[in-house]
């Protein structure tokens, strides 16, 4: 067996009103061609003038994955010919991009771990080519998006822990509110290294599988690339350097250049860039702005809610669902309690639906109320459920669903006590049955106080003041 | 009565007495340079159609040329390069926007050395521009066309663009005037680039006044261009007046040591014209003295410019691929018809230049290569700041002689060559301020002197030149062909 050893490099378009350069707006369309500017054209005399509001997505993004930020940061130009890229160099980031030597947390199989981030940085899209029989079509919308490229260093082991790094950082982005990374519309996108080796401390040779655009199709192509590395090195041949794709029709990789064939990129400052002050106030600003996480909302809700992983792990996979949750704690809800209703009624309902949760009738302190009716005994618990399901459903509140269904319990042992004693004057026998051995008419007389209290009765307390009554001397 | 050839203000006076209306000039304008076309070669387009923003600017009314390299929409632009013979830009320029919006009036496009590269004005894709002083000889470049067009007095002024000395040069071979502000007073936003950290937006003029007519308009904070510096709330034409009692100006004491003893004729009589110029400027109360520089910096002057700009170049000119603009290529690939629009595209010396840049950048090439030269530029600018503590302004010949003939060939390796052909790149390592200004005659052709200051001291410059100019002789001067 041989140890794999995994780096990625994700690039994730962000979130911002117009393009990384240009003014172009930086939307989704399904029309060719639609979000162009001159500068996104490459056409002669351009200049790029940067987005300031990507500037500060992409520094919040390092932030949140712990990186070093720079006084300075500058951009660099990658040059390289592709009728994708119209001015024949991307602009991008390398001496000192956003953010270097950073981390972020995944957990495996319940154990935590740290994955390197080696850098961060801020580049353009390309535009997109749309391949025909004998010729292809350019679409510009793509051109000059603010892409943060996030690489980490080779120290994933497993298609499990590349996989939990890709959720984790998919998660930073929506926490931030940076990116919607969206991989459907390729706004997520993978370059993924793999190298075998025998031994932990020793690197194998590095091949890259360029442009994976989906989560499902970077843990293919781990699997099937572990797979090919594994047959060469075991039929005793050796891994050549080299960039390969990843076919996801055929799920295998082949290769598109040998290491002698690597592109210089020819990298150097872009000019027309001055290099940017990264003002220490303004970045105070923007940490404030990063949410609590999804790693730390997990701790917290299993230390100190004592809610459990799974638990956890489903009420943080939305930062707003993480929110609602929370929101409920404040109202005074007993946290467990509050996670159950919500992993099982409400993310039912949402499922069925398809409604995201800051689209839900029912707010946090609606179901905190509900909850109290419960934990009050006005309520018992299957009612509350219908109650909860009705006010999703209706978009009614549950305290005028209770009042309008008549089903608010009888809820103290007085109030019930009279209907007892009225069941028991009603069946004068009881008593003796009940001497006799037939314990199960206990369930009966329940029955009956229920059906006289057209089951507004608590049944708990029912059937605790029915126990007291059957055995009470005359 | 002909008005091309008058200075700014003598035009808008008749203007503003409606002894002339600006469609007359403009068609005096069009015929002129329809004339000489013939012999000079100066315009890629005569525009027939005179196109004029209402205002009540200094320059309404006014025509003048744009060099081929800005974009002005709707208007072919070619770069005097075939890859872009027939490319019809769908922008403007911040340059000719802020010209016409100032009420100018743009009546054609100049030719320039094919994309800006050369200094020869024998590159363009439509053929070479002649001196109009002497038509064996060149005119230099890259601005060819808008210095022929002003020297000729087909326009009062032009706008050109200078990235080793582009403006400068051609206007001391024109016997005209020609400024490069302080890098990022004007915006470069339309200026096709060349070597950005290098290229200046300028211009031509017969006379001082002019320019800073001109400068007033162009200049100014652009938001398309993070480049361009901060408006210095200054009219330059206010300050030209002012005193220049005890400003201190430097000549580099190595450009021209031993010239007495040169067997080149015109070299000696240009250095010597030179000197006395000196002598003339001290009269005007400048203080002028002989400076020692250290001579590597010279000699690295014209090896630093080239590695830089055409590093810069073969980056910047990657967008030229045919493939969204330009005339494009044929093949079987994509990589097939890339190539062949950039083959034919492009005459022998870009193609070098850009095989050089490309040298340069090479992993293995840049420490050695790019990386030197950007320390070079460095300590070059460093030493200029260290004398600009002490000096207002380095006033130097513009050239060691006069406008070189078709195919005449300079010893690039002399120091004559490396020094004085070359110390005009300068003011671009270092963003300086520079103008040159008519100085004189050698051979019956044009020579010309060089000021340049310190950065965002345009104003200081042009009130500096405006005083030099009283003793030159040279002011307002049309080439003889344009007589």
């Amino acid at each position: 067996m041989y140890i794999p050893t995994i780096g990625l490099e994700v690039h994730c378009e962000l979130k911002t009103n117009t393009k990384n350069f240009s003014s172009a707006a930086n939307a989704y369309s399904e029309i060719p061609n639609r979000n162009i500017a001159t500068v996104d054209l490459g056409l002669p005399g351009i200049l790029p003038v940067i987005n300031e509001n990507g500037v500060k997505q992409s520094l919040k993004m390092a932030f949140a994955m712990h990186c070093e930020i720079p006084e300075f940061m500058t951009f660099e130009r990658k040059n390289y010919f592709y009728p994708d890229l119209p001015k024949g160099y991307q602009i991008t980031q390398f001496d000192q991009p956003v953010g270097v030597n950073g981390y972020l947390m995944i957990n495996v199989n319940g154990e935590d771990k740290k994955v390197l981030i080696h850098d961060t940085h801020l580049e353009e899209d390309t535009a997109s080519l749309d391949h025909y029989g004998n010729y292809s079509l350019i679409d510009y919308n793509r051109a000059g998006v603010p892409l943060l490229e996030t690489v980490t260093e080779p120290c994933m082991h497993s298609v499990e822990e590349a996989i939990a790094f890709l959720e984790s950082l998919r998660s930073v982005f929506l926490y931030c509110g940076a990116s919607e990374a969206r991989t459907d519309r390729g706004q997520m996108r993978c370059d993924v290294n793999v190298s075998l080796s025998d031994s932990e401390n020793i690197l194998g040779t590095k091949v890259e599988i360029k442009n994976v655009n989906s989560f499902n199709n970077v843990k293919d192509a781990i699997i099937t690339e572990i797979k090919r590395q594994t047959e060469i090195l075991e039929a005793g041949g050796s891994i050549a350097q080299e960039t390969r794709r990843y076919d996801e029709n055929n799920m295998c990789t082949y290769s598109m250049r040998s290491k002698e064939d690597a592109i210089d990129y020819k990298y150097f400052k872009e000019p027309n860039i001055p290099p940017i002050k990264i003002e220490r106030e303004w970045l105070e600003e923007i940490k404030k702005e990063i949410p609590a996480l999804q790693y730390e909302r997990i701790t917290t809700y299993m230390e100190e809610y004592g809610l459990s992983r799974y638990d956890a792990t489903i009420l943080v996979k939305e930062k707003e669902m993480a929110e609602y949750f929370e929101e409920t704690l404040k109202e005074g809800a007993d946290p467990k309690s509050a996670c159950n209703w919500i992993t099982s009624v409400i993310l039912g309902h949402m499922n069925k639906y398809e409604i995201p949760i800051t689209k839900l009738f029912l707010t946090p302190k609606m179901l905190v109320e509900l909850m109290e009716l419960v934990s009050s005994g006005k309520i018992s618990s299957k009612q509350a459920k219908e109650v909860l399901l009705k006010s999703l459903e209706e978009e009614k509140s549950p305290a005028t669903l209770v009042e309008e269904l008549g089903i608010e319990q009888i809820g103290t042992d007085d109030e019930i006590l009279v209907i007892v004693k009225e069941v028991f004057g009603e069946h004068p026998e009881v008593k003796e049955q009940y001497k006799s051995g037939r314990t199960n008419i206990v369930d009966f007389l329940v029955g009956q106080v229920m059906k006289k209290t057209r089951g507004q009765a608590n049944p708990a307390t029912t059937r605790k003041l029915v126990q007291e009554e059957i055995v009470k001397g005359e | 009565m002909r008005y091309m050839d008058k200075s700014i203000d003598e035009i808008r006076k008749a203007l503003d007495a409606q002894t002339v209306t600006s469609d007359t000039l403009f068609q005096e304008s069009v015929s002129l340079a329809k004339q000489y076309q013939p012999a000079s070669n100066a315009f890629v387009t005569i525009l027939e159609e005179k196109k004029e923003q209402n205002t009540s600017t200094i320059l309404s009314g006014i025509p003048y040329a744009l060099k081929d390299n800005i974009s002005t929409k709707g208007i072919l632009t070619t770069s005097s390069s075939n890859i872009l013979k027939n490319y019809v830009p769908v922008y403007n320029a911040t340059v000719y926007e802020k010209l016409e919006r100032a009420g100018a009036v743009l009546m054609g496009k100049t030719v320039l050395d094919e994309l800006a590269m050369g200094g020869t004005g024998t590159t363009g894709h439509t053929g070479i521009v002649k001196n109009p002083w002497d038509d064996t000889r060149q005119i230099g470049g890259s601005s060819a066309g808008s210095a022929a067009a002003v020297a000729l007095g087909i326009v009062p002024f032009a706008i050109g663009s200078d990235t080793g000395d582009s403006i400068r040069k051609p206007a001391a071979f024109g016997g005209i005037v020609g400024f490069k502000p302080t890098y990022g007073r004007v915006s470069r936003y339309g200026l096709f680039a060349f070597a950005s950290s290098l290229d200046h937006v300028g211009c031509f003029a017969r006379n001082v006044k002019d320019i800073a007519y001109v400068t007033d308009i162009i200049k100014g904070k652009d938001p398309h261009d993070m480049t361009s510096l901060p408006d210095d709330n200054k009219k330059y034409t206010d300050t030209l007046d002012h005193d220049i009692k005890g400003r201190k100006l430097f000549y580099i004491k190595e450009a021209f040591e031993n010239y007495e003893n040169s067997d080149n004729l015109e070299y000696k009589e240009t250095i010597s014209k030179f000197l006395e110029t000196v002598e003339k400027v001290r009269e005007l109360g400048f203080v002028v003295e002989e400076v020692s520089f250290p001579k590597e910096l010279l000699n690295a002057v014209y090896p630093t410019y080239m590695a830089i700009s055409c590093a810069e170049a073969t980056s910047n000119n990657a967008n030229l691929t045919g493939i969204p603009f330009g005339v494009r290529g044929e093949g079987n690939s994509i990589n097939e018809i890339m190539m062949d629009a950039r083959t034919k595209g492009f005459s022998e010396l870009i193609k070098r230049r850009f095989v050089l840049g490309s040298y340069i950048l090479q992993k293995e090439n840049q420490e050695k290569l790019f990386k030197n030269a950007q320390r070079v530029r460095r300590m070059i600018v460093d030493k200029m700041n260290a004398l600009f503590k002490k000096y207002d302004g380095l006033l130097m010949p513009a050239s060691g002689g006069i406008a070189p003939h078709f195919g005449e060939k300079d010893d690039q390796l002399s120091d004559r060559y490396l020094i004085l052909e070359n110390h005009l790149v300068i003011a671009n390592f270092g963003g300086f301020p520079s103008i040159t200004l008519p100085s004189g005659f050698v051979n019956e052709m044009p020579i010309a002197i060089n000021l340049t200051g310190r950065q965002f001291e345009d104003d200081v410059v042009l009130n500096m030149a405006y005083k030099i100019e009283t003793i030159t002789g040279c002011k307002n001067q049309i080439a003889k062909g344009g007589k």
